[in-house]
């Protein structure tokens, strides 16, 4: 029900929103009720009806404004891991290692950036001993070494941005 | 920091029922519990124990950040001495631009940076300026420096945990 968004190379121009698409995003970056009726509830507080944000959701979505709309799981406390990690990637070869470390599922997000470490990406796994195994493919599919840079100390996360 | 616990039989099947997201009906949960084939109050109430535990960060919508002009990215990295890295992380940490902040491994001889600060504005100027101010915060701590903008989003999905293929 969501929008899929795992398109590569995909920089969505920014979106035509409105001041009521505004107030939505901003509103709903967490709180939303765990009740019977909550988007009743939330329609209620910003001055629309039910209908009306439901429709404006499922059009942010489809916009691909938000990525996804539900629980944020935290997953590092339900026995999983997150570890940052980089490849220097020769540039010949950039989307043909890009094609191979996409294709993990363990590979939650991937970003070029600009360094002689140009992939950067996230393996996300179940379990602390899928990290490893996550970087062994990576390593045997690409040849290269993997960088990776686990957390020691988390100062603060909050991806919340103002709309 | 609650207990790391693995998630129960009941929570998983939560868990993938809702990774993609929330119903968008009148009476989501309700959907919810169909689906898993369980009492409404049921889904509720273990929705609300994980949020309450940490379990679940928080409920609601993710902002694709370039979508709401958020185009320039940096990753800014920093040397900083291991003696005052606790103190200076948590103070970068509380710059309203700062998206994330973490304490890595170095990686040396290539790699001489220990704090990573995620900085998101709506240029490249704007997160250069925001980069000064870490500096700035930082000080004589600071060895060494980068910023890597991002150039590409190559790919995006999140977590996803087993059982839906």
């Amino acid at each position: 029900m969501n929008a899929p968004s795992s398109a590569p190379s995909r920089r969505p121009p920014p979106a035509v929103l409105d001041e009521l698409d505004r107030r939505i995003i901003n509103a709903l970056q967490g709180g939303f009720p765990i009740s019977d009726e909550p988007y009743r509830e939330v329609a209620g507080q910003l001055g629309t009806t039910e209908a009306d944000l439901l429709a404006r959701l499922q059009r942010l979505l489809d916009a691909r404004v938000l990525t996804r709309f539900g629980p944020m799981f935290q997953i590092e406390r339900l026995g999983g891991r997150f570890v940052l990690a980089a490849l220097a990637v020769p540039e010949e070869r950039f989307d043909e290692v890009a094609a191979a470390v996409n294709a993990l599922p363990e590979v939650a997000h991937n970003y070029r950036r600009e360094h002689r470490l140009n992939m950067w990406f996230v393996l996300a796994t179940e379990t602390p001993d899928g990290i490893a195994a996550a970087t062994a493919r990576i390593e045997a599919a690409t040849g290269l070494p993997v960088f990776a840079f686990p957390k020691l100390r988390e100062f603060f996360v909050d991806m919340r941005l103002k709309a | 920091m609650t207990d790391t616990l693995p998630p129960d039989d009941f929570e998983r099947r939560l868990i993938i029922a809702t990774q993609a997201g929330l119903p968008l009906a009148p009476r989501p949960y309700d959907v919810l519990a169909e689906q898993l084939g369980v009492d409404a109050a049921l889904v509720k109430t273990r929705l609300a124990a994980m949020l309450q535990g940490g379990r679940i960060r928080r409920i609601g919508a993710v902002p694709n950040h370039y979508a709401l002009g958020y185009t320039a990215n940096g990753m800014s990295v920093w040397d900083v001495n291991d003696a005052h890295i606790g103190e200076l992380g948590e103070a970068i940490g509380r710059l309203d631009f700062v998206t994330h902040c973490y304490e890595r491994p170095r990686a040396l001889p290539d790699w001489p940076y220990n704090l990573f600060a995620m900085v998101h504005g709506r240029d490249r100027d704007t997160v250069l300026a925001h980069v000064e101010e870490i500096a700035t915060l930082l000080g004589a701590a600071c060895r060494a420096r980068d910023v890597l903008f991002s150039t590409a989003i190559l790919k995006k999905t999140g977590l996803r945990i087993g059982g839906d293929g």
